[in-house]
């Protein structure tokens, strides 16, 4: 219905992410339907929905998750879709997850370090053998690792077990994780579900603080007002299909989305 | 601030080393060295199988095959006459190369074998490659369906050995020569690896250095990117792929790794026992590995290697006598129902409890 042309609002500059007529079914479900929008360089895209509507499902075919049944994905000018997840992130996408993936037994610190995994290059033998080359390139993922969570305001819990953490901060370090890679694109998994109103408008402020850095920002969202707040385009689901793509404020006004996912009361 | 306290832990085991021997010396225990020198062998076994199972999260069931094919090989090779082949292009091409050595069997005839140096690299080679083919499908299994898999892997090297005649079948391969792994230099005599009573200081201070030194390159492994890559692809394969990690690869290299470490021990073993019987290969060796594994900590190297070569040589000084799987059997069931994590972690973490109130909540 909406296939062709995804530049919607692009502005002439190439996009950084653009999906072309995507397809997903899993068996007779029809999960993501004919799916084309692309994400300008330096914006914040929200893609919001009614539960089911396929946002994550989407997200897990951008990363590589999971394969495409159609349709063509685009990043930085490559099409990835059907690349392994991790060459997908070598390329330069990284992301959080809704139901955090913290590594069990590692501290803080060394998740984040986990992250600098594209940004180093040091391999077996090296690390068998601690070659002197690595010993600056360890020092150097460790050094940027503290920045990092620094950065996010949780340098004193560098060195507790990742997993142990409170809710938010595990949060936190997830997000030092994916920016550790130094990212072009930031996929965003819901960052403030389970968060308080207080965490939530943190959030929004790292948000734009890390679109400011020069990350563009992808994520799907629940929280309306944050979604509003921050974002410079929503693209809306509903069973699958794109519904609406548009500037906050024309999504506001967009009656067909404040019937199907808003309801009619909840007109902000 | 992590590198320091390694390094105290491995001089620490350099002296404990020491301390052994003079212990035995002290006592007129000597005898005990043979025990510790073979038990040292099969702790480099199951430190490597520790890094796959307790760090990476994958566990094999088939680790006696590695260790068995490095065994074997060895022993075949350095033992099976190429005399009657003197003229085939393969025998001839090595004896070019300089790896083959002519003897004289006990008979007087002429003898033709491969080299112990030459053998042991082939060996090693050859375990690191079938690790390597046998890890690209068998890796992509998880939980049971990997144990499942890896369990027959070492099912099918277990019935191979048995039912080669080349390979000595039931009664595997005797009279394996000693392997002389330095010339004499200077004023000290040559080291060989060889049972000879006369050797049996030697191949203690040979053994545990060859544990020493391999314990010290998996410590290092695992404070390294592709050891923290490991440990997080073994709580999330989808966070650690996130983050850029080539998975699959990561898991085939320590897969491989750790069948090279089994191969090598086999080598030295079977030099040292002056042969190799099947029983190394059978399903119950490898068992035994993950056993050892598994109560030593899973993630725990220090502790993977303390209840490896402790058990180990207790089982060799027979202790626990004709029960000896039964035991390891055993301690494998008692593991997994009271202390998942291992009966080191169990007790340090107890002791940290009562020293510091409140250390953990």
């Amino acid at each position: 219905m909406s296939g062709g042309n995804g530049q919607t609002m692009g502005g002439g500059q190439e996009p950084l992410l653009a999906l072309h007529g995507v397809h997903k079914r899993f068996g007779g479900l029809h999960a993501v339907n004919d799916v084309s929008f692309s994400v300008a360089p330096g914006s914040i895209k929200a893609v919001i929905g009614p539960n089911g509507a396929g946002k994550t499902t989407l997200f897990n075919l951008i990363a590589g998750n999971l394969p495409v049944s159609a349709g063509t994905i685009t990043f930085r000018g490559e099409e990835i879709q059907g690349k392994k997840t991790h060459a997908i992130a070598r390329l330069g996408m990284a992301r959080t997850f809704q139901n955090i993936k913290l590594f069990h037994g590692m501290t803080a610190l060394e998740c984040v370090m986990v992250g600098r995994h594209v940004r180093s290059r040091s391999g077996l033998f090296a690390g068998l053998f601690s070659l002197p080359s690595t010993w600056k390139e360890e020092r150097a993922i460790r050094t940027r690792a503290m920045e990092l969570l620094d950065f996010l305001q949780i340098a004193d819990l560098a060195h507790v077990e990742a997993t142990s953490l409170a809710f938010g901060q595990q949060r936190a370090v997830e997000m030092a994780r994916a920016l550790a890679a130094e990212p072009k694109l930031l996929l965003l998994d819901e960052p403030a579900a389970g968060l308080n109103i207080y965490e939530t408008a943190e959030v929004a402020r790292l948000i734009t603080t890390v679109r400011d850095m020069g990350i563009t920002v992808l994520l799907v969202e629940h929280d309306m007002s944050l979604v509003m707040d921050i974002s410079d385009e929503i693209l809306v689901l509903s069973f699958g299909a794109k519904l609406a793509e548009d500037t906050p404020a024309n999504i506001q006004k967009n009656t067909e989305v404040i019937n199907i996912y808003l309801g009619a009361d909840d007109a902000a | 601030m992590r590198t320091p306290r390694k390094n105290i832990s491995l001089a620490a085991l350099c002296l404990v080393t020491v301390g052994l021997h003079l212990l035995t010396a002290a006592t007129g225990t000597q005898y005990y060295l043979t025990q510790l020198t073979m038990a040292a062998y099969y702790g480099l076994v199951v430190i490597g199988l520790g890094v796959l199972m307790g760090y990476a999260g994958q566990i094999s069931i088939g680790h006696a095959g590695f260790f068995a094919i490095g065994g074997y090989l060895a022993a075949a090779l350095t033992t099976r006459n190429l005399e009657p082949f003197r003229d085939a292009p393969l025998v001839r091409g090595l004896d070019s190369l300089g790896l083959l050595a002519a003897g004289q069997d006990i008979y007087g005839a002429a003898l033709l074998t491969v080299t112990p140096w030459a053998a042991c690299l082939l060996a090693v080679s050859l375990a690191g490659l079938v690790a390597l083919v046998i890890g690209v499908p068998v890796l992509k299994l998880r939980g049971h369906y990997l144990a499942m898999a890896t369990l027959g892997f070492g099912t099918i090297v277990y019935r191979i050995f048995l039912a080669s005649p080349y390979f000595g079948e039931a009664d595997g391969i005797a009279e394996v020569p000693a392997f002389p792994l330095l010339p004499a230099l200077g004023g000290f005599g040559p080291v060989v690896v060889s049972g000879g009573a006369e050797h049996r200081v030697l191949n203690f201070y040979v053994a545990w250095g060859v544990l020493i030194l391999g314990m010290a390159l998996l410590l290092n492994l695992i404070g390294s990117r592709v050891g923290r890559a490991l440990r997080s692809l073994h709580s999330s394969e989808e966070a650690a792929e996130a983050s850029g990690i080539a998975t699959a690869r990561c898991k085939l290299q320590v897969f491989v790794l750790s069948a090279v470490y089994a191969a090598l021990a086999g080598v030295l073993l079977t030099h040292f026992n002056g042969g190799i019987g099947p029983s190394e290969a059978s399903v119950m060796k490898s068992v035994r590995y993950v056993a050892l594994v598994a109560v030593g900590g899973m993630t725990n190297l220090w502790g993977t290697l303390i209840m490896g070569v402790g058990l180990t040589f207790l089982s060799l000084r027979g202790v626990f006598g004709a029960h000896d799987d039964v035991v390891f059997g055993a301690i494998l069931i008692a593991v997994m129902l009271f202390t998942p994590e291992g009966m080191l972690s169990l007790r340090l973490k107890e002791w940290a409890r009562r020293l510091i109130p409140g250390a953990r909540s």
